[in-house]
């Protein structure tokens, strides 16, 4: 069983964010970038996989330089191959790079592809189901639970206070929801075998695509702001707990108007 | 191109909480762009409620449960119908699945989990929170269609009138490489967070697992739904459906009541869009009271089991 799984490189989530001049994008200096937390369900997943029924991880990523930081992370866990697609990511919208990532998904035998549910950070939880469709592939999306058949799949999706479960046929593409599984590190024998794996790099245009189909975007940021700033309401002591809870009903009826 | 057309979301024969707020959003919409509304929905039963959001037409494809693939077919094929300037999801787990398997049919852009839309200028203005809610992005989508997910609660529902909309089937391709086996509903009764109004939320102040009792008394109370922080689904006390924050849930209820929950970046950044915020907690310098609209400095095993006591009491009053 061979796999795919995309990952996206973003900043530390303890970071704080500061916006950059020109107010569209982040400020990117002295930030920590991470392997997008979803996406260490997803590449868990498949290192799991290729445990139990051998096979090939593929990691992919599209992006700056600074993403094979990522990939060779991904390999030192126990992926086993990495394509970086080189490009400015923060250049294309969600589409785009759901183009990018399904070409490059074509060029690499596999039976799965694994995201994870969301980038971290723009939060968009769109390029999965996206690259699904451009492939023609099922979709089973933020999922909590997968049970491996032949020639199928069948997993537990998230849902509004309760889980469906999902059988498709493969290859599919699955997004990972935390549960899933527990993520493991990196050994220092991961970390050592990885050095020897060379990450494989490719262009837009190796992949038989035209920056026009991917950077043509159909969502553009005009501005990036941080929310306003709350200063903090009444504050009150609760030694007395009987009169404090007399004081937040008053509040709920009143001002919440949820009583 | 002109109008807006809805994912009207059904469960048991009546539309979803957040399809009748998409509803209500795409009156705003379709009054500054031109057109009509419209809904598309997988159930004839529906088109009375539709109406009284504001559906004109309700496009009804015969697609059974909610797959993906099929769906994202019909929904093709309404929007070939009615060549709408605007696709609208509300942002459920539906929504979302569906929104994106749309878009790329389509060649179109979406702006996800939006709590401001407007029609500027023919253009569809987005703004999302992003990392979490640490920023704000204002977005523009072009092309035809512009797709938006909305954010649950952020825009509130109102009906517009009595008239149901009229029926028009859709017939599309009904091949799909996936199935629903069956659906689990695990704590009978349990509301989500996602969709909720009142999120009473448990931290590690709670110190162990069977303290949860505490939040969901009070949850039950005042009818919400139980929110928990990173640390206590970390530790492994509550499962990770009740997470708020970032790699949990972001939310915006009416009312946020936090017990026992210091306020980590990741969760403030999760849950501070809320309308009310009520925070409990015996450390006075605790970041939550920075976002709390009222903050209470004391024991929660103390007043936590008295305001579950005094909801009650003003719900029989």
């Amino acid at each position: 069983m061979n796999s795919v799984v995309c990952i996206a490189q973003v900043p530390d989530t303890e970071a704080r964010i500061k916006i950059a001049a020109g107010g569209r994008q982040i400020d990117e200096s002295g930030l920590k970038f991470i392997v997008s937390p979803y996406d260490e369900y997803a590449l868990e997943e498949a290192i799991r996989l290729k445990d139990s029924k051998g096979g090939d991880v593929t990691v992919v990523s599209f992006g700056p330089d600074r993403v094979q930081q990522a990939l060779r992370e991904c390999l030192a866990r126990g992926a086993t191959r990495a394509l970086h697609i080189k490009g400015d990511v923060a250049a294309a919208d969600s589409l785009g790079i759901a183009r990018v990532l399904a070409a490059a998904i074509r060029s690499i035998p596999h039976d799965f592809v694994f995201f994870g549910k969301q980038g971290v950070g723009t939060d968009n939880s769109l390029v999965g189901p996206m690259a699904a469709e451009l492939l023609g592939y099922p979709q089973i999306n933020i999922v909590t639970h997968i049970e491996y058949g032949e020639g199928k799949v069948t997993a537990h999706r998230e849902i509004e206070g309760a889980e469906e479960v999902i059988e498709a046929a493969l290859p599919a593409v699955i997004t990972a929801q935390k549960g899933l599984n527990e993520p493991r590190y990196a050994s220092l024998k991961g970390i050592m075998a990885a050095k020897k794996i060379a990450i494989e790099t490719k262009s837009v245009a190796d992949l038989g695509l035209q920056d026009s189909d991917i950077f043509n975007q159909r969502v553009t940021i005009v501005s990036l702001e941080l929310p306003p700033e709350k200063s903090g309401g009444r504050k009150i002591d609760g030694a007395d707990a009987a009169a404090a809870a007399k004081e937040i009903v008053k509040y709920i009826r009143e001002e919440a108007k949820a009583l | 191109m002109a109008g807006v057309l809805v994912f009207c979301e059904t469960k048991d024969g009546r539309l979803k909480k957040a399809s009748r707020e998409a509803l209500t959003l795409a009156r705003k919409l379709a009054a500054a762009a031109g057109g009509d509304v419209a809904g598309f929905a997988t159930e004839r039963q529906v088109a009375p409620d539709a109406g009284a959001f504001g559906a004109k037409t309700l496009y009804v494809a015969n697609a059974g449960a909610y797959n993906s693939e099929t769906y994202a077919a019909a929904m093709q094929a309404a929007v070939a119908r009615m060549q709408p300037a605007i696709v609208l999801f509300g942002g459920t787990a539906n929504g979302r699945d569906l929104a994106p398997r749309l878009a790329a049919r389509l060649n179109a852009g979406v702006a996800s989990d939006v709590d401001r839309l407007e029609w500027s200028n023919g253009t569809l203005r987005a703004r999302r929170p992003v990392y979490s809610g640490k920023a704000l992005a204002t977005v523009d989508v072009s092309g035809s269609p512009a797709i938006a997910t909305t954010r649950p609660n952020a825009f509130p529902a109102e009906q517009a009138g009595a008239t149901a909309a009229s029926i028009v089937e859709i017939t599309a391709p009904a091949e799909s490489k996936a199935k629903l086996v069956e659906t689990k509903t695990p704590e009978a009764g349990e509301l989500s967070i996602a969709e909720a109004d009142i999120i009473v939320a448990g931290g590690r102040g709670l110190k162990e697992a069977a303290n949860f009792s505490l939040i969901r008394d009070l949850a039950h109370a005042l009818g919400g739904a139980v929110g928990a922080s990173r640390a206590t689904v970390d530790a492994g006390w509550i499962d990770h459906q009740h997470q708020v924050g970032q790699t949990g849930r972001v939310v915006s209820p009416n009312l946020y009541i936090a017990v026992g929950i210091s306020g980590a970046i990741q969760h403030l950044a999760g849950m501070s869009s809320s309308k009310h915020i009520v925070a409990i907690n015996k450390d006075p310098e605790a970041p939550i009271f920075r976002v709390a609209d009222l903050g209470v400095v004391g024991d929660l095993f103390q007043v936590v089991p008295a305001l579950t006591a005094e909801v009650k009491k003003a719900k029989t009053q």
